[in-house]
């Protein structure tokens, strides 16, 4: 084969990977393709909750399976003088606001959630980028908290609002938020963790307090919380898909 | 020459939706590997952990230089793995664009084509493998028979298979064994081991189905396993389709579009 054939056929060759290549992203791009395949996520989450029901626990490991180091990720250090000041005064000051749908808004401190009955499982924390990591995690069940404040008629998800805003913005957009709905927020294993591996909840992973969902993904677990609000919505919170990074692509559904 | 049915329609119409699933899964998944690309095994793993596979890349003078490494060897991989160009300019990625789907870095529509198809894969494959029991296809067809096992049979195709001589006449009406047995592989072996070790990486499923990761010996370990199975089917498809082209092309691939496969007669070559 002489040389300008073969550089004609490798040139052909290049130039139909490249038209592939842009075909796929044009897909990609494509509103009707994305919504199709983001049917996908209800299928998906219709499947696992008829498969695992209400109750079924995330595998708890011993100590012996800890990871030596957890990564943390997001958000090391929120960055803000309120964040600062209550760092500084080792969060006496912080409060935890339950509002929205309740019939008795809370604020609670530190030491009154350390009053509550606490639970202490040791899991495997997944993250969507494909690493994992087990850790154990002390705090108190959502549901118990749920339970002081009440849920008026309509409630159907919690709203975690945290203090960290992973996108600097000048209009707060870019703030740290999460959203599950009721199923989650009753199981057993969904706790609000103000201890890891035995210590204080460190800040690089979410001090004073961060969510535990152990049937989703790391980024529902939310870090820096402030405040829960109950609601029969996320579509009118930021960008209207119940998260941070569900605003940014993820699905809200998170257990795959 | 004669003409004869070879494949029924449910085979030739799962096959080819399964080449496009396929397709699509190796290209997204290329893209969620891209994400973290290190490969552990056990119970946990992140970056503190020892990764027995990582692509990265590191400064070399005013570059960059990218690598695979795998155990204590290294790979320098400039320009396929570890960095290769991203908009005319050399970016640290693990796979390149012309790999992934979609090309530039998204996670998140990565995911939504993958487990789209991964869906269809499943549907797909449980409606061939329903076929297949009830119609026989696996017992007539992909059953290798006791003859065809025997180990100077199998060394026969084996030296056949080298020197790309393919049977004709009687002989051609069915599969050799190295083709059934490849087809069992892929269809009992390693289509279902992707399916199970994508579905223990999913933290949903493991709450449902506890002993998925206990099996893989963890989610770590499964997804590790999930990326070696792909590089197998990888390696089988390409096998297959060098072995389609120099068995006769137009053949197979009539065969597989509109079923009708012609073959010598009388054994003597075509």
């Amino acid at each position: 084969m002489n040389s300008s054939r073969r550089r004609f056929l490798r040139s052909l060759a290049t130039g139909a990977a490249a038209a592939t290549l842009v075909g796929c992203d044009r897909l990609s791009q494509n509103n009707t393709v994305d919504s199709l395949l983001r049917q996908t996520e209800k299928l998906t989450r219709g499947a696992q909750r008829s498969l695992q029901g209400r109750q079924a626990l995330a595998t708890e490991f011993t100590e012996a399976d800890l990871s030596p180091v957890f990564r943390a990720n997001g958000t090391q250090m929120p960055d803000s003088d309120e964040y600062a000041h209550l760092l500084e005064r080792n969060f006496i000051d912080w409060r935890l606001q339950v509002g929205g749908l309740v019939q008795r808004p809370q604020s609670l401190s530190l030491a009154d959630l350390k009053r509550f009955p606490s639970r202490t499982q040791i899991t495997r924390h997944d993250c969507v980028e494909g690493w994992s990591a087990i850790g154990k995690w002390q705090g108190v069940p959502l549901a118990l908290v749920l339970h002081v404040a009440g849920l008026k008629p309509g409630a159907r998800y919690v709203i975690f609002h945290c203090a960290d805003e992973l996108e600097q913005t000048l209009d707060g957009s870019g703030r740290y938020y999460e959203s599950i709905d009721l199923v989650d927020a009753y199981h057993p294993q969904t706790i609000l963790a103000y201890g890891m591996n035995g210590k204080d909840l460190p800040v690089a992973h979410g001090a004073p307090l961060r969510l535990r969902v152990e049937r989703q993904l790391g980024y529902k677990h939310a870090k820096y919380l402030m405040r829960i609000e109950v609601t029969d919505s996320y579509g009118a919170l930021f960008g209207g898909k119940g998260g941070y990074w569900e605003d940014r692509g993820y699905e809200w559904y998170a257990g795959i | 020459m004669i003409s004869i049915h070879r494949h029924s329609l449910t085979v030739r119409l799962t096959h080819w939706l399964n080449v496009i699933c396929l397709t699509v899964l190796l290209l997204s998944g290329l893209q969620i590997f891209n994400a973290h690309p290190r490969l552990y095994w056990g119970k946990y793993g992140a970056d503190a952990d020892h990764a027995f596979l990582v692509i990265d890349s590191k400064p070399d003078g005013d570059a960059l230089q990218g690598y695979l490494q795998i155990g204590r060897l290294r790979l320098v991989t400039t320009g396929v793995l570890g960095v290769s160009s991203e908009d005319g300019s050399a970016a640290a990625r693990a796979f390149p664009t012309w790999l992934t789907l979609p090309s530039y870095r998204d996670l998140g529509t990565g995911r939504r084509w993958h487990f789209s198809f991964a869906w269809l894969l499943v549907v797909n494959g449980l409606i061939y493998l329903i076929h297949g029991f009830l119609r026989g296809h696996f017992r007539r067809d992909l059953l290798p028979s006791g003859e065809q096992l025997a180990p100077r049979h199998l060394w026969r195709e084996v030296i056949d298979h080298a020197r790309l001589r393919f049977s004709h006449g009687k002989e051609a009406r069915r599969y050799n064994a190295l083709q059934k047995l490849s087809y069992l592989v892929v269809v009992f072996g390693l289509l279902p081991m992707m399916i199970l070790t994508g579905l223990t990486m999913s933290p949903g499923i493991d709450a449902a189905l506890p002993f998925l990761p206990d099996l893989f010996g963890g989610r770590p370990s499964a997804r590790s396993l999930h990326f070696i199975t792909a590089l197998l089917l990888v390696a089988f498809v390409l096998v297959h389709v060098l072995m389609v082209i120099a068995s006769g092309l137009w053949n197979n691939l009539r065969s597989m579009i509109t079923g009708r496969y012609s073959i010598t007669d009388d054994g003597t070559e075509p």
